[in-house]
């Protein structure tokens, strides 16, 4: 798999606390055997009621940062939302923090997602709004947010960093390697074999 | 085993295969359930790489999500829904996975299934693609919502990926007030802690309050640890839980249930057991509960009035701001009298027997109100069914309310049942964010099957506890 050291691009604001898997991508968009086409639907309930979401401006359609507040992704355990976000561009998120259940999709799915504080957040929302051009790099190495010459900490699990950067956040193979100890570890649990 | 072990450790150690490289633990899982929405690109993966599914038998499938709860007759009208199910349905039969189809009377939400069929069982570690798995930790396992990707490594490996969590006990002593239901306790929890109080934790419900629940009553708390952030939530097993799975299809029978039985005694956090953290409330401080904003934890009591922006923390008013302005709602406000136009019970938080039980005696002899669409889902064909023996059906039928089929319905609007415009409704579910039940604009009040029934009936948010006090009366 691709390691996955920095991701660099141009960002796209949306400093809200508390933004749901509902509104990444409503429900609705859900009936689908298949994870394809949903980037077009990000956010649609948001961009209908909102003329001016970030997603629907022409600055940030080809950003590849995504900033968000506290609690990013909270909600259903839906991976339709990363998958979503992936489709629409996004590479990395910035937030302040995430909901468990997102986060461990988004690692799985090679997307790294890092807390910043709110001040490291509310200074590149700036910048961001500010100078749509300007990339920025989110440093797994150095777990550094570089923006212009402006550099700042971030922080990431260490697990989920280290399998970022060594390409093997995807777990299967790792999981499949086991299938002794999985079946010997299955025998001594006690309802595995039915109370024998 | 050790004295100073909770149950969760205990669970956790039982079920680790190893420690991966990564630090996370390689978890085995003892009962993994599927439903249509989060499934099929999961068997596309094993599909990709030629992989089977290891424990075919410790998998079950049912159908919930899009299910139509009028007219179930296949194909259904939504192309889209009826693709999904021949999809669950060619994937269980290739894969070898019994399937709880529409046509099987054991049909149901899946959270509301595994529990009734006495799949769900304490001591297991539970999974299912769907955040209300939580629910599962009723019975004293370690129930998680999970992605997609780790629904296809559940089905390959029976294992998957997953960093321990810490364990906080949240207490809850003393008697709750008539009319206070289980629904009140945990929307009471989730305000007092917070949408990510719980984050880095798994919750372990204790004290008399949660002793003395019924096993559908812990149910319904534990379902909602996830709105609290929490991994997941549980309540130790005691002779409740024992009672509760005696006699269900799935449970173990004769010696083999009295060993069960102990073992699953045995797993309960003992009295010098070690916590990462500790919270407790006082039962005597919860009312019934209404939401009133767009996140489970913005409620109030319901004889209270919506706190000003000016009375939150700077940091979060901007949200607070956002909820009054998309809820149509005004600071100072009572919530009591506020009007309502759908009144919905129903979704694995509140659909089971003792929910439409407890509703109906508020619905008994009564109407619903002029204004209001009324309808009651129930969470299984079986639900239904034991409803309708006790005539509950009737009651419902009666007072206007509409009598559906098993499915989830309007929690979350994939099947027809949605709402339309900015409609107010008052649900005994789970999620009142944004969008929520359908409609871009539709607002959701959650508050108990009790305190919907009462809504119904008046036509705005209601205090159930005068209701009942004049059923009594």
């Amino acid at each position: 798999m691709t390691k996955i050291e920095s991701i660099t691009g141009t960002g796209i604001p949306l400093l809200l606390d508390d933004i749901d898997t509902d509104r990444i991508i409503p429900a609705r968009f859900l009936r689908c055997v298949t994870f394809e086409g949903l980037g077009e639907h990000a956010f649609e309930d948001d961009r209908i009621q909102d003329p001016d979401h970030p997603f629907d401006k022409p600055q940030y359609q080809n950003a590849s940062i995504l900033l968000g507040g506290r609690n990013f992704g909270c909600g259903s355990s839906r991976e339709h939302a990363p998958q979503s976000l992936i489709r629409w561009g996004i590479k990395a998120i910035i937030a302040e923090s995430y909901a468990e259940i997102f986060f461990g999709n988004c690692t799985s799915l090679g997307v790294p997602a890092v807390c910043a504080p709110r001040e490291t957040l509310e200074i590149l929302n700036r910048e961001i709004q500010d100078h749509p051009d300007q990339e920025l790099t989110v440093d797994l190495t150095t777990m550094k947010i570089r923006c212009g010459d402006q550099e700042f900490d971030c922080t990431l699990p260490e697990n989920a960093r280290a399998a970022l950067i060594s390409g093997t956040y995807d777990f299967l193979a790792q999981l499949l390697k086991s299938e002794s100890e999985i079946k010997e570890r299955a025998a001594s649990v006690p309802y595995f074999t039915s109370f024998a | 085993m050790s004295n100073t072990k909770n149950l969760f450790d205990k669970v956790w150690d039982l079920h680790t295969v190893k420690t991966l490289e990564s630090g996370q633990d390689q978890l085995l899982i003892g009962l993994h359930l599927i439903h249509e929405v989060t499934s099929p690109q999961a068997f596309e993966m094993l599909r990709d790489r030629g992989l089977k599914v290891m424990f075919p038998e410790r998998t079950m499938a049912t159908v919930d999500h899009i299910v139509p709860t009028q007219n179930q007759a296949r194909p259904f009208e939504d192309n889209l829904a009826e693709q999904m199910m021949s999809a669950i349905e060619k994937n269980c039969r290739e894969f070898g996975i019994t399937l709880l189809d529409v046509d099987d009377v054991r049909q149901g939400i899946v959270h509301v299934v595994g529990p009734e069929q006495g799949l769900t069982q304490p001591g297991m570690t539970i999974v299912c693609g769907d955040s209300h798995t939580s629910t599962h930790g009723a019975f004293g396992s370690i129930a998680l919502g999970i992605g997609t990707s780790q629904v296809a490594h559940v089905l390959a490996t029976q294992t998957m990926a997953l960093g321990r969590p810490k364990v906080r006990q949240v207490k809850v002593n003393g008697e709750l007030g008539p009319g206070v239901t289980a629904k009140d306790v945990t929307l009471y929890i989730i305000r007092k802690l917070g949408v990510q109080g719980g984050v880095g934790y798994a919750y372990e419900y204790a004290g008399d309050v949660f002793d003395r629940m019924s096993m559908e009553e812990r149910m319904t708390v534990c379902n909602m640890s996830i709105e609290g952030g929490a991994r997941c939530g549980y309540i130790n097993p005691d002779q409740t839980t024992v009672d509760y799975l005696k006699g269900r299809p799935f449970t173990p029978e004769g010696a083999a249930f009295d060993k069960a039985a102990e073992w699953w005694l045995s797993l309960a956090s003992g009295p010098d057991a070690q916590f990462d953290d500790v919270v407790e409330f006082d039962a005597a401080d919860i009312e019934p509960t209404v939401t009133w904003g767009i996140t489970p934890a913005q409620s109030v009591g319901v004889s209270e009035s919506l706190a000003p922006v000016s009375d939150y923390p700077e940091d979060e008013q901007t949200l607070i701001k956002e909820a009054f302005r998309y809820m149509e709602l005004e600071e100072n406000q009572p919530i009591k009298g506020q009007k309502i136009d759908v009144a919905f019970i129903g979704s694995c938080t509140n659909s089971r027997i003792s929910d439409l039980r407890e509703a109906a005696k508020v619905v008994e002899g009564r109407h619903v109100s002029e204004h209001v669409k009324a309808l009651v889902v129930p969470g299984s064909q079986l639900v239904r069914k034991q409803a309708m023996e006790e005539g509950l059906d009737k009651i419902f039928i009666e007072a206007g309310f509409e009598w559906r089929e098993a499915g989830c319905s309007m929690c979350l609007a994939m099947n027809p049942d949605k709402l339309v415009g900015n409609e107010l409704c008052a649900s005994s579910s789970n999620r009142n964010f944004k969008g929520r039940q359908g409609s871009p604009t539709g607002r959701t009040l959650l508050m108990s099957p009790t305190m919907v029934a009462a809504a119904a009936i008046n036509g705005c948010v209601t205090d159930v506890r005068e209701m009942l006090s004049a059923v009594t009366a």
